[in-house]
């Protein structure tokens, strides 16, 4: 997934994205084949790689972050989930983003109106947020992808 | 042309990316083991923070103006330098890796290119992208470009973090403006030989004629004087292997216990090793040296240093710990504190050009074991160690203010809150 390799100078590690060795799902076009041989295993060459489909555009700029709260449940992104963030994106409406406001992280649901914008949860527990003050916020990067763990039990 | 970017107080700024919180603080990083400042944000800077100073001299200041002390964090800054040159390859294929936070980008067939649009461009790709702000210097030579990077750093406003030097006269007046020490390749005693016969800025130091350029400063010193000139002399460097590697270090604690010295040249030796498997390269000769505390004069004072000769061009860790022990029982004299030790491999070869003798030839099973154990190590993350290292791990860098690897380590990435916020 991951190759590490050093400067020869010092002890810096860099992290760069091996995609020949990827742990490549196997992707079946016609649904998942069950019990006996089936059509579909003359089609397995075709792969998924999750790490091409997260960082594949731009690996560079894309961070993971981990999500604490359950504001953003109506999206789908719940406490403890992992979440992509590409900070090169232009934030369009309607974007989920991760936003600073007064240097702490949070994330929320853009919406643009002419003259300012709203910060909106996915969870009715919790109120709109309106940026009245642009001093003191900032759009760190929008939300591509969540990656969430099921068997918690 | 040449572009040369520039991270500003990198290792300074890395801290910033996922600690907004950091922002407009001074900021200071340390060496190995916690020792001396080795990177200062603009703030510290301003302080009066200097460049190498050891830690324990500035507390008060520290103290009285809330100074951000962090250790040096290798993996994340070196995650971000990745990060940023791989970005800045889409302006130009031309490009050649500097330093860990520096690059020279070279433009072919300069008319199509307009770096009034690059520059900025370049700024802000940079700093949205990934957080880190760069400076951008253009100019037709490349130690022309350090200079137009010096003054882009120098005046962010004026310049818009980017500078073009692309006529005569802003050449002069750039050259006018840069003293003689900052110029790119003049040392210490080079300034101190050209201000004693009158030479302060980059610009007198090309009215200079050739053949005493040559004569005072090789030519080396006069390559850099047509480069200043404005004629392109200094081209990219070919990377080429080190030819010496070195892993020294101080210790947090004084040592007198030979063992315990032995366990430490051990761990360098093997780290040396790595460095050198990681270029391909072998070597043939090794360096081991001790010191006491030089700065415990009311101590006894001793440094030993020996040099073996390897039987044949080797990379093995065993072979190298193996020799590096030798030299070690050769120069350890008992009854005294050591402080500091080192093992610096030299007579550097690429793997491919082995001369082996007639008899004496490695076992080749070391180079399979030396692979498996550098790939496990990458991946367990220096599980597998030699019998005289430490294996408990007793022995650890002073590392007290470590921020987290955020991009390196999925326990380390930054945490987002999607819970109420009672800002407003």
């Amino acid at each position: 997934m991951m190759k590490e390799r050093f400067l020869i100078t010092n002890r810096v590690s860099f992290i760069e994205f091996d995609y020949s060795d990827t742990k490549e799902v196997p992707y079946y076009d016609g649904g998942i084949p069950a019990g006996f041989p089936s059509p579909a295993d003359d089609f397995k060459e075709l792969t998924i790689s999750f790490d091409k489909e997260v960082f594949g555009t731009s690996p560079s700029t894309i961070f993971c972050a981990r999500v604490t709260g359950s504001s953003m449940e109506g999206a789908g992104i719940s406490n403890n989930d992992i979440i992509a963030v590409d900070r090169s994106l232009e934030p369009k409406n309607g974007d989920i983003a991760v936003c600073l406001i007064y240097d702490d992280f949070t994330l929320k649901r853009l919406h643009v109106n002419k003259d300012c914008v709203w910060l909106m949860p996915e969870n009715e527990k919790y109120k709109p947020i309106q940026i009245t003050d642009n001093e003191s916020f900032q759009i760190w990067g929008i939300v591509t992808h969540t990656l969430k763990y099921h068997r918690k039990h | 042309m040449y572009a040369l970017i520039d991270c500003n107080n990198f290792y300074a700024s890395c801290e910033r990316v996922f600690r907004p919180k950091l922002r407009n603080k001074p900021i200071v990083v340390l060496s190995n083991n916690d020792g001396c400042v080795v990177a200062r944000s603009q703030e510290s800077k301003a302080l009066g923070v200097k460049m190498g100073v050891p830690i324990f001299q500035i507390n008060d200041l520290v103290k009285e103006h809330g100074i951000v002390v962090c250790s040096s964090n290798y993996t994340l800054y070196g995650d971000l330098s990745n990060r940023v040159m791989t970005l800045i390859k889409q302006f130009s294929p031309d490009v050649e890796i500097y330093s860990i936070d520096e690059a020279f980008l070279k433009f072919n067939g300069f008319k199509y290119f307009d770096f009034d649009k690059i520059g900025p461009e370049m700024h802000k790709v940079v700093i949205k992208g990934i957080g880190i702000p760069i400076s951008v210097g253009f100019a037709p030579t490349k130690a022309l470009a350090k200079v137009a990077n010096k003054i882009a750093k120098k005046f962010p406003e004026r310049t818009n973090n980017y500078y073009i030097i692309d006529t005569d006269e802003k050449r002069i007046k750039a050259l006018k403006w840069t003293a003689i020490e900052d110029v790119w390749g003049i040392g210490r005693q080079h300034t101190t030989r050209l201000k004693s016969i009158g030479v302060h800025n980059a610009y007198q130091f090309t009215q200079l004629n050739d053949s005493y350029v040559r004569k005072y400063f090789t030519v080396v010193g006069l390559r850099l004087k047509k480069d200043l000139e404005g004629e392109p002399t200094i081209d990219f460097e070919d990377i080429k292997p080190k030819q010496n590697i070195a892993t020294t270090r101080s210790f947090d604690v004084m040592m007198e216990n030979k063992d315990d010295l032995r366990e430490r040249v051990s761990t360098f030796a093997t780290l040396a090793g790595e460095k050198l498997r990681k270029q391909n390269s072998n070597c043939e000769l090794i360096t081991v040296f001790i010191y006491t505390n030089r700065f415990r004069q009311d101590l006894p004072q001793y440094h030993g240093s020996k040099t073996v000769k390897l039987p044949f061009p080797t990379s093995s860790t065993f072979e190298l710990n193996k020799y590096a022990q030798i030299a070690l029982d050769s120069i350890f004299e008992p009854g005294y504190k050591y402080k500091k030790a080192g093992v610096i491999l030299m007579g550097i070869s690429q793997d491919e050009t082995m001369q082996l003798s007639m008899f004496e030839y490695e076992n080749p099973k070391h180079k399979i074991l030396m692979n498996v154990m550098d790939k496990m190590n990458l991946k367990l993350g220096d599980k597998i160690k030699f019998g005289s290292q430490d294996l408990k791990r007793k022995w650890k860098m002073r590392q007290d203010s470590l921020s987290p690897c955020f991009t390196t380590n999925l326990n380390d990435i930054i945490k987002v809150n999607a819970i109420s916020n009672d800002y407003l």
